[in-house]
This record gives structure tokens, sequence and C-alpha cells, in this order.
């Protein structure tokens, strides 16, 4: 298989990270020690849980179910809100470490009072405008570009410098609207893509799977979903695009780079057979010193390769 | 323990297997005490002592229960979800996600000590049932409330405490730690309330400090944590401050991973992500 050539650093989206695989927000972010944990354990960088402007119980249970070769969740952005600042007292030496802040609001002043907290204490934003089962907020605001932009700026200027990503949602006729508009309002990069909308039906019990009714589709069965959207905002826009959908091995990272990514995202795979190893599980097998094997190449060399074909 | 270790099943080949919940029927609810059920069902788990369970109760939510039985759960009344699973009868149907997490390990033989308060029995029963549990401190508020009594009489030497001193010895199930030889047990199973949980890791360590022996790590303690999946994926159990997953890395963890974690007896986190206090529940 392709591999990558080791390098001391790795920098995507204005963010310098030890990898290219970072934990996705959402994913054992709710506390500090957890993303501490995952950093430890090879995270190329780290994404909070969704931080927004009031305290969220979340939706009732079952918020997650796992299924053959995907997740489905509807955790309704549970969050503790401003408390969330303190958690981030457990990342040892902070100010060295690859952490980004997930956001989240149902305005350009939600997104600007809730960066405020975090500038100065994080790497770089990421903006979620694409939880697709949280009413007001997410891909609420990701399907309509006018808003995204708004959004954007608003945190752009709140954030004191430091890059900011937007997160998409897959669930549009065209990814690349929101992309163009977070593009122009200064976001550093695109993480592509959050949760394909889904649903399930107990039909032993004639009812839906998940407490909220319907929910978001992550994991391997929404991989080609992540390619594709990845794939077309590489056309469409020039900043760097974050992969994110279903990377569980070294050979979709490559693949996820191939259609554009500059780095990629992980969240469902902690749930494969690596577990919370999967980070370094992936770069033993992804990296190799330059030379090592006719088949190593420097990652600037495949990002977006596959669009010369 | 190196919990790391423990999470590796294999390879890692991009494959994600799916956690079904099973829809079983509750075949019969036994009223143990005036505020905890038994509810069995029709259909049997594999598991081992101290794994758990998330139960659905439709229309409600969704909790985590430990495993009383290969096909019971024990219940107390505690919130909204144990509220609702009170209201069901035989014939109603749940959910169950099973069996999640590790259990107690307990090698191959030796003497298994099992310390217990109120509902805190449940996990613990299995060890009973499979013969393994050589003596068993049963700690309640009072008479009426002692899970499983007879039951563990019968396999164990059950040795009881009640708050009010109704039966057994008044006052607290850690009293009855210093009537027992604790450095003749190769296991030492702990589950309550976090706080008689704190005090139990306190005379380990007490005693292993007297003794020159360590018998911190020979206790094995099953944690209660607020969760969302049970699956080890959303984080909203991750303990303080190593970020260890209750529903993942534990329920059970070794008493020496226990007392690294400061929030052990002090604090937990509710729905929100927030800190509550205090981190007995």
């Amino acid at each position: 298989m392709v591999r990558i050539e080791k390098t001391d650093k790795v920098t995507a989206g204005g963010v310098e990270l030890r990898n290219h695989m970072i934990l996705a927000a959402g994913i054992l972010g709710t506390t500090g020690a957890s993303l501490n944990r995952i950093l430890n354990l090879g995270a190329g960088g780290v994404i909070t849980k969704s931080i927004g402007p009031e305290p969220k119980t979340g939706h009732h249970g079952p918020t997650v179910c796992v299924l053959d070769g995907a997740v489905m969740n509807a955790m309704g952005l549970p969050n503790p809100s401003s408390n969330f600042v303190s958690e981030l007292d457990a990342i040892e030496d902070i100010g060295s470490k690859p952490v980004i802040a997930s956001i989240f609001g149902g305005n350009p002043e939600d997104f600007s009072k809730v960066a405020s907290w975090f500038a100065g204490r994080v790497r770089g934003f990421e903006l979620n405008v694409s939880c697709p089962h949280a009413e007001g907020y997410g891909a609420q605001i990701g399907c309509n570009p006018d808003l995204v932009y708004d959004c954007t700026k608003a945190a752009v200027k709140a954030a004191g410098g430091l890059p900011v990503w937007v997160k998409l949602t897959p669930n549009v006729t065209d990814i690349t609207a929101s992309a163009k508009s977070a593009e122009r309002a200064g976001a550093s990069a695109v993480v592509a893509i959050n949760t394909v909308k889904a649903m399930r039906i107990s039909t032993e019990l004639r009812r839906p799977m998940l407490g909220n009714g319907t929910g978001g589709l992550s994991g391997p069965a929404v991989f080609p979903i992540a390619v594709r959207c990845v794939w077309d905002l590489y056309e469409a826009v020039k900043i760097p695009i974050i992969g994110c959908g279903g990377v569980m091995t070294a050979d979709n990272v490559v693949e996820m780079m191939m259609a554009g990514a500059s780095a990629v995202e992980i969240g469902s795979g902690v749930l494969g057979l690596s577990g919370v190893n999967i980070f370094k599980d992936i770069a033993a097998e992804l990296y190799a010193d330059a030379g090592e094997g006719k088949d190593t190449v420097k990652a600037e060399d495949i990002i977006g390769c596959a669009h010369e074909y | 323990m190196n919990t790391e270790r423990n999470e590796k099943n294999g390879r890692n080949n991009g494959s994600l297997k799916a956690i079904p919940s099973e829809i079983v029927r509750i075949t019969r609810v036994i009223d143990e005490t005036p505020s905890v059920k038994t509810f069995e069902f029709d259909k049997d788990f594999e598991f081992k002592a101290g794994q758990f369970c998330m139960v659905w109760v439709p229309g409600v939510d969704e909790i985590p229960m430990g495993l009383s039985a290969a096909n019971a759960i024990t219940v107390q009344k505690v919130g909204e979800a144990t509220e609702a699973l009170f209201k069901l009868n035989a014939g109603d149907k749940i959910g169950i996600k099973a069996p999640l997490g590790n259990g107690f390990s307990i090698g191959n033989g030796g003497r298994v000590l099992a310390i217990a308060g109120g509902v805190g029995a449940a996990p613990l029963r299995p060890l009973v049932r499979s013969g393994r549990c050589t003596t068993f401190l049963l700690g309640s508020r009072t008479a009426s409330e002692i899970l499983y009594g007879d039951e563990l009489a019968q396999g164990t030497d059950l040795r009881i405490a009640t708050d009010d001193g109704t039966k057994g010895h008044h006052g607290f199930v850690t009293d009855l730690m210093k009537e027992v030889d604790l450095l003749s047990y190769n296991s030492i199973c702990v589950c309550g309330p976090e706080i008689m949980m704190r005090g139990v890791l306190r005379l380990l360590k007490e005693k292993s400090e007297d003794t020159n022996t360590d018998l911190v790590s020979r206790g094995q303690f099953s944690l209660v944590r607020y969760m969302k999946c049970g699956v080890g994926i959303c984080g909203s159990c991750c303990l303080d401050p190593e970020g260890l997953r209750v529903c993942r890395d534990g329920p059970v963890f070794a008493g020496d991973i226990v007392e690294k974690s400061r929030e052990f007896g002090t604090y937990s986190r509710d729905a929100s992500g927030s800190r509550t206090m205090p981190g007995g529940h």
C-alpha cells in the first residue's frame, strides 16, 4: 500500500498537528482528561465536544446505535457550556498541544461569545454548523450559506487570529455552496463531513431505535459519501479540506488525501478492533522513512492527486 | 490493569461490529425490597459478573444496569427511567445491549471477598451463584432493604450490617471488614455507594501499609457514572485524571486505578458534562 514519508510536523488548515489523524468532535471529548488520554494515545490533534452558549443535557436515549459497519446517533449536542473551559486544565501543557475547540450556536452572536471563551487556550476552532438533529443549531445553519457566512465571520473575528475550520453537513444538494461562504468569510479550512441523516426502526417495538427518532450516520458506511464530498470541495475551494467520515484504516487516510484532504478526522473508528489505539495503529502502518519501499510518498504529493486521473 | 491492552481485540482491519439492543420480554418481576425489584427476561446473555447492560425503556431513556443474572437486572428506583421501569409487568418488552464493559477478574481460584452496600449487591450476586464467593459483607440502611439475604447466606459466609441496627451489626459495612482476615482473600470485589467504596479503599490502604502487602490492587471496584452511549464512543462517563471510560475500560477497576482517581467519592458529571457534587450514587 501507499505509505507517507514521516515528518516531524504536519500542518493543516493553519494548525500544527502531530500527524494526519485528528480525533473528531463529539467523540470522547466531554472531559479534558479524556482528550489528554487520546493525545497520549497518538492522535495528531483532538477536537473537543461541541460547546454552545447554554448548558444542554441532550436527547433521551438510546442516543447511540452501533450497527454493522456504521454508527447512528442522536446525542442532541449535550455540553456544559462555559463550564467546559476549566476542563482544558486537565490537558498537560496545553500550550504545546494541538487542541481544537468545537463550538456551536444559533446565530453569529452565539459563535462570537463561545469562541471568546476559548481564544488563547486552544490552537483553533471548528464550527459545528452541521449536526443533523439539534433544533435551531447545527445543520439548520449549515444548510443556509448566508448564515454560514455570518457565523464564520463572527467566529473569525472572536478567534483572535486563531484558525477557524467549518464542519459541513452532507445533507444538502450542493455541499460546495456553504464551503464557498465559509471561505469568503475567512475560514482556514472546511471539514467534511458531519453525519448523514439516518433512521432505523425496531420492528419488534414498532418504534425508532433512537430516543430522538431520527439521527445521523457515521462509520465505514458513510466513507464513500465523505470521499465524494471531499472530492467536490477540492474542486470548489482553495482552502484546505479536512476529511471526516468512516476513516478506519491507513489506506482510508491515503484515499481521503488523494480525494483532496490535508488531514483526516477519526470518530466512529474508536469502536473498531483497535479501539482507542486506532491513531497509533494507523500511524504505524501509514508512515515510513523516506525511501523505505517504492510506494512511499510525500503527503503533499498525494493531496488531491486523484483529480488528475 | 492495562486498559489499553484489554481493549485490543485483534488487528485493525477496518471492520466495525454491531452492538445490538436485543428486544426481550419481561417474564417475572420480583419485589426484592420495598425499593428494589428484579426484572427477569426471556433471554440469557453470556456474561461475567460485574459486566453491565444498557436497558432501553421504550419511550423513556436508555440506562446502564449491572446484570444480576444471565437473564435479569435488579433495579432501585432513582430517576425517570427506573420509575418507568418499575411500572412494567411480565409480558412487557424492553431492549438489552449486553454484555458491556469489563467485569470482576478473579482468576481461576483463590478466596473471594464481596463487599456490597444496598443495591450494589446486584452485580456481585453472579459471583455467589457460580460458587466463587467465599465471604459476603452486606450493608443496608435497614433490615427490610437487605437484598438477596437468604440466597447469599446459602452460598457464602454472609455478614450483615444495617445503619439502624435492625439486623446484624449496627453500623457500616466497613466495620465488618475488621471481623475478617483481609489478607486471606485473593480478590476483594466491591460495589455500593461511592462514599462506602471510598471507606473500603481506605481500609485496604491502611491494612496494606500495616502488613506490607498490596491489598489495594486485590480490590476491584464497580463504579457508576452517568452514561449516554454505554459502548465507549461518547465520553460522558470518563474518569479524572486518566480519562478512562467507566463503560468500556470499567465499570470494574482495580483498586490502584481507583486510588489515582481524584473524582472517586468526590464528584461526578451530569448529563450536560458539568461537574456535580457529591459523587455518591
